[in-house]
């Protein structure tokens, strides 16, 4: 099939599944779990076919609607680098439902969910295939509420609900600026699809003032979705959802999302300067915070949150030295291996029946399965040779360091390859105290491999996580990946980077980084292996398993004022707005009363005022000379 | 008559005639006369949906748009109706007011049918659907009246039986709510007559048609004429700060006045403005665009802020109208192409999605007999079905992209930022983060309704099943909030060509 067809059918799987899966009642686990796994099964087919088929831009697009002279269309806008991601997004999405089947086994909302998972991959998709930036949109948003609702989905944890609000109004608050940002952009274009967009720019018809502050909004929305800095507070809260669905936030959908609009939209945002230095900066702040945050976590699903957030640090760092091939890259290396290491630590917790890592330990030997999988994860997350880290991380940092002048790809480079060590260490940290040492609860001394449907996924991930950097020696995948250099293309101003893979001699650096990390845990781990190396960070721990406090912080600057200005409007709307109104009233009555009392005379006082009214109009007559 | 003239007719007598006899019915058999509501509201809606068309001398008219009147009915009758006062009994439908017309007459059908099986305690339900169909005659008059004196007639119909709804059939306080509603409109019909006789007599006609674009009024009278029916109609809509008998009213009202009253009757304070205030004094429109405009953004955020400390929950849906609406007047003020058909469409989608909300708001009232979210909770544990509707319809007012509330909010932005300039970008941006707020309150409402563990109220009610009315009332509007979210075009398709000549008028 062409590719025009294709397109459109990518993300119509998954949300036809969707569709009939919320219909359905709610004991029909059968009968869902074959439409989530159909449903992202055709859609992963149809990716494939497109990652076979497209490799320069397909467009196709229909008028959807038209508000006063703007036009809003309904179609498609693929290239490589589209079908690639839709391939990470629906194995992931694949993987995630057939592991849920057994996650899920004894829940009673199965039914639900599983449709959720489909309309999150439908959701997702929409934004990978979207012409236009209005449909891209509607991907953008619908993806916020699935999370909210995925992530609220667990009842017993009471902290569940709370978690899924702060997801969906962080990434909402975020979303203010898409929106305006989108609307700029729409408005001195005269119509929202990304080619005329795009074609505006690159003719110069939209620059200036305009492009700048369209670039900077749009970020706003990019910082919300793909949890950084200073939007990054929902991200570890969100672990609160079911394992399977943090896998599939942070692999495949919501985080994937803000750093593959940013490619999507490439010129914009190297054009609306300074917005790539803007992004560089948060990136910066990104990497090293997650990595910090991540060092201190006890919770096993926590420190993989923080991870992602340093790593999409890594990816938006690309991003602001104009690397859009390494960040793609980067994506989906980490796709494969943070997807492969939430379902087994999800695995884990299965077995162990907690969260926590403090109760875990020893499981190397009953769950070796499992062991060696997160070995892989955990290797290819570090950037372990010649596993898919390694590579995508090498192309994130080469770009760094060989882009052109100013001072942030310097620093880029210099705190991707600072936090090289602060990941190897907490990954080396996360690995000892799960599988090594003595098993520190009765869940870890009992834990057993999970079923086949969580270990089956699992096992499949392993691969992509090993080799997928090696892939990036292949045409097929470089070609994708790297923009073609064409004039329409403002972003080769930048130096181009003209292959993904590079291994000199400068590997060496970010190799004794994850040296020194890696070692570094495991000399500490080992004076005591019932432990947990992170005491050693001392007083720096708290702050660290804290995240510097910025949790704290938006609740005292943002959410404590907000509550307060809505107590006072409350109150305000109530005694002085309605008072007013309820106040006239009253007052009415009350005039009428007096008016009442004033007229309620006896007769002789009535008869005079009678009189002496007659008097006065006679008096006014005469003297106007009306009669 | 034309077959088109027939139905302008049509759509306006048979409720009327349904009405008298329901009322007379209801006496003898009133459940058999809530049956004939239904059916009669049920024909109602299908002559109203036969209104589409491009009329009689549609096309013809059509090519003229650029030169000619800024209202170009589909179909249009024009009788004699008080000859010594240079009344006409003129009507005339377009692609402004048909999506109105339409929603009107579903509302109402769905109400009835609502009511054959749930009367609210107060009365015999024959009535309550008999005045519904008063209401319905007097809310379709108002969308199609093209006289001014005619608009005025059909706008103050609706107050008396509305009162009468409310007080008749409402909850513990509905004598004050009802009282509260009908003097509160009644001030602002006063300022609608005093408007209405300024035009009518600086123009010397009635005729809104040719009125539209300010015909020869002079700049004062235009300004005053503005002013005047610019505040009648914020009291409707209701624009802050003339909002406050909503609230009560909406609390008090039975299930099916709150979904008329939110539904259709505050579309008559906007339509109101597009058609009469800003059509007829385009002049005043202009110079008070602005302050229009800095309302409406300050009802989306005050409404917004509100709603975010609201214990009650019907209170806390009547407050959302009013920001809700804030983002329809944003769309006004601006008075663009673009700001006006968002208005259009985020006036339908309001109505389909706050209509919905009452009627769930009052399934879940009638179940747990009370609406305090202090007492509710854990919802989801025992009426899963229930709270899951309540969570898409909220999620449809929230404005989600690909629901229907998202257009009319979201381009009521675009169209302030396309004005351009300091004030309307900070407008933009306000609403912008009024849109924000907005969710805010919506997901606080859903996890005090819905999350968590089932409140004693909640945990204590039996399980209970959707009934079929309730499933015929609520599932036209679940698929219409998705159907207009996805082709927002079956509501605004057909009105680029009268908007175009309403803002050509404007702009001449």
């Amino acid at each position: 099939m062409a590719p025009e067809t294709l397109g459109p059918l990518l993300p119509l799987a998954p949300l036809l599944a969707a569709a009939v899966g919320l219909l359905l009642p709610r004991g029909a686990r059968t009968a869902a779990a074959a439409l989530g796994i159909g449903g992202s099964a055709l859609a992963l087919l149809v990716a494939v076919g497109l990652a076979v088929t497209v490799d320069g831009p397909v467009e196709a697009s229909t008028r959807w609607v038209e508000f006063g002279g703007l036009t809003v269309t309904l179609g498609i806008r693929l290239d490589g680098a589209a079908a690639l991601v839709a391939l990470a997004v629906t194995v992931v999405a694949l993987a995630v439902q057939v592991y849920s089947v057994g996650y899920l086994h004894d829940d009673s909302r199965y039914a639900p969910y599983a449709a959720q998972v489909s309309l999150f991959t439908a959701a997702m998709l929409i934004v990978v295939v979207a012409g236009d930036l209005i449909l891209l949109l509607v991907g953008w948003e619908v993806m916020g509420i699935c999370s909210y609702l995925l992530i609220g989905h667990d009842r017993r944890l009471p902290a569940a609900p709370a978690a899924a609000v702060k997801a969906f109004l962080v990434t909402r608050v975020g979303d203010v600026g898409f929106l305006l940002g989108i609307a700029l952009l729409g408005i001195a274009a005269g119509s929202f699809r990304i080619s005329d967009v795009l074609a505006a720019v690159g003719s110069g018809e939209i620059g200036g003032g305009t492009l700048t502050a369209a670039a900077l909004l749009l970020l706003a929305g990019v910082a919300g979705k793909s949890a950084l800095f200073p939007l990054h507070t929902w991200l570890p809260d969100a672990m609160a959802g079911p394992t399977p669905i943090s896998a599939l936030i942070h692999a495949a959908t919501m985080v994937a999302a803000g750093i593959y609009v940013v490619t999507r939209l490439d010129p914009v945002f190297a054009a609306g300067d300074p917005a790539l230095l803007v992004l560089g900066v948060l990136a910066v702040v990104t990497i090293v915070l997650g990595g910090l945050a991540a060092t201190a976590q006890d919770d096993i699903k926590r420190v993989l949150a923080w991870s992602t957030v340093s790593q999409i640090g890594y990816m938006a760092g690309a991003l602001a030295v104009g690397a859009t091939g390494a960040a793609l890259f980067h994506l989906l290396t980490h796709a494969a291996f943070k997807a492969l290491l939430f379902l087994a630590a999800g695995s884990v917790i299965h077995a162990v029946g907690s969260n926590s890592m403090g109760e875990m330990g020893g499981l190397r030997r009953r769950m070796p399965a499992t062991f060696w999988s997160m070995t892989a994860g955990l290797a290819a997350l570090v950037g372990l040779p010649p596993l898919a880290g390694f590579w995508s991380k090498e192309a994130v940092l080469h770009a760094a360091s060989s882009a052109g002048a100013g001072w942030l790809p310097p620093l880029v480079y210099a705190v991707g390859l600072v936090t090289v060590a602060i990941t190897a260490w907490y990954a080396t940290r996360l690995w000892l105290r799960t599988f090594f040492g003595a098993p520190r609860s009765s869940g870890a001394r009992t834990a057993h491999e999970p079923p086949a449907a969580m270990a089956g996924p699992v096992l499949l991930l392993v691969v992509p996580s090993a080799l997928l950097g090696l892939a990036g020696y292949t045409d097929w995948l470089a070609g994708r990946l790297l923009p073609p250099a064409t004039a329409e293309h403002p972003s080769d101003l930048l130096p181009a980077h003209t292959n993904l893979m590079h291994l000199g001699p400068e590997v060496a650096l970010p190799l004794a980084a994850l040296l020194v990390g890696g070692v570094g845990a495991w000399l500490l781990w080992r004076r005591d292996t019932a432990a947990d190396p992170a005491t050693a960070l001392g007083p720096a721990r708290r702050v660290f398993a804290a995240a510097f406090g910025l949790d704290a912080l938006q609740r005292a600057v943002v959410v404590r004022p907000v509550v307060a200005l809505a107590r006072a409007a409350r109150r305000t709307d109530e005694t002085a707005v309605d008072g007013t109104v309820t106040g006239t009233g009253r007052a009415t009555v009350a005039l009428g009363r007096g008016l009442a009392v004033l007229h309620r005379a006896g007769l002789p006082r009535a008869a005079s005022a009678v009189l002496v009214g007659a008097l006065l109009v006679a008096v006014a007559a005469a003297t106007l000379g009306v009669l | 008559m034309t077959t088109g003239q027939v139905t302008l007719v049509a759509v306006l007598a048979i409720p009327a005639v349904g009405a008298v006899a329901v009322a007379g019915l209801t006496r003898r058999a009133d459940r058999a006369a809530r049956i004939v509501a239904t059916v009669v509201a049920a024909i109602a809606f299908l002559v109203s949906l036969s209104l589409y068309g491009t009329g009689d001398r549609g096309w013809f008219r059509y090519q003229a748009a650029t030169a000619g009147p800024g209202i170009l009915p589909w179909h249009e009758l024009d009788l004699t109706w008080v000859p010594g006062l240079d009344l006409r009994f003129h009507l005339g439908v377009d692609g402004i007011s048909y999506p109105l017309v339409v929603l009107t007459t579903l509302l109402t059908l769905l109400c009835c049918a609502y009511s054959i099986r749930h009367v609210p305690a107060g009365g015999p339900g024959g009535y309550l659907v008999a005045l519904l169909l008063v209401i319905e005659v007097g809310i379709v008059g108002t969308f199609l009246a093209l006289d001014l004196v005619l608009f005025f007639v059909f706008f103050e119909v609706v107050l008396l039986p509305m009162f009468v709804v409310i007080a008749g059939w409402g909850g513990d306080d509905r004598g004050r709510a009802a009282r509260k509603f009908v003097l509160y409109t009644l001030f602002g019909s006063v300022l609608l007559l005093v408007g209405v006789v300024t035009v009518v007599s600086a123009a010397g006609t009635a005729d809104i048609v040719a009125l539209t674009g300010g015909g020869n009024l002079s700049r004062t009278t235009q300004l005053a004429a503005f002013v005047l029916l610019a505040v009648a109609f914020a009291v409707k809509s209701p624009l802050w700060p003339l909002h406050t008998w909503l609230p009560d009213a909406h609390t008090q009202a039975p299930t099916v006045g709150s979904v008329i009253l939110a539904g259709v009757l505050l579309k008559m304070g906007t339509y109101g403005i597009i058609r009469v205030a800003v059509g007829v004094a385009p002049e005043g429109a202009r110079w008070a665009a602005p302050v229009l405009g800095v309302l409406a953004v300050a009802a989306v955020v005050v409404g917004s802020l509100v709603c975010l400390r609201q214990t009650d929950l019907k209170r806390l849906i009547a407050y959302s109208s009013v920001g809700h609406m804030g983002f329809v007047l944003l769309g006004v003020a601006t008075l663009t192409a673009t700001g006006i058909e968002a208005a259009l469409i985020g006036n339908v989608a309001h109505g389909v999605i706050t209509g919905l909300l009452f009627f769930l708001a009052g399934a879940i009232k009638d179940r747990l007999h009370t609406g305090s979210l202090t007492e509710l909770g854990g919802l989801r544990e025992r009426m899963p079905a229930l709270s899951g509707l309540f969570a898409f319809a909220a999620v449809a007012s929230l404005g989600l992209p690909g629901l229907a509330g998202f257009w009319g909010e979201a381009f009521a932005v675009v169209a302030a930022l396309q004005r351009g300039g300091p004030l309307w970008t900070t407008l933009a941006v306000v609403a912008a983060v009024g849109g924000a707020l907005t969710a805010a309150y919506f997901l606080r409402l859903l996890r005090r309704l819905t999350h968590g563990p089932a409140s004693p109220v909640v945990a204590a009610a039996p399980a209970s099943r959707f009934g079929a009315g309730e499933l015929v009332a609520w599932s036209p509007l679940i698929v219409l909030a998705l159907a207009v979210g996805l082709v927002p075009a079956l509501v605004i398709g057909f009105a680029g060509a009268p908007v175009e000549a309403l803002t050509g008028v404007l702009d001449r």
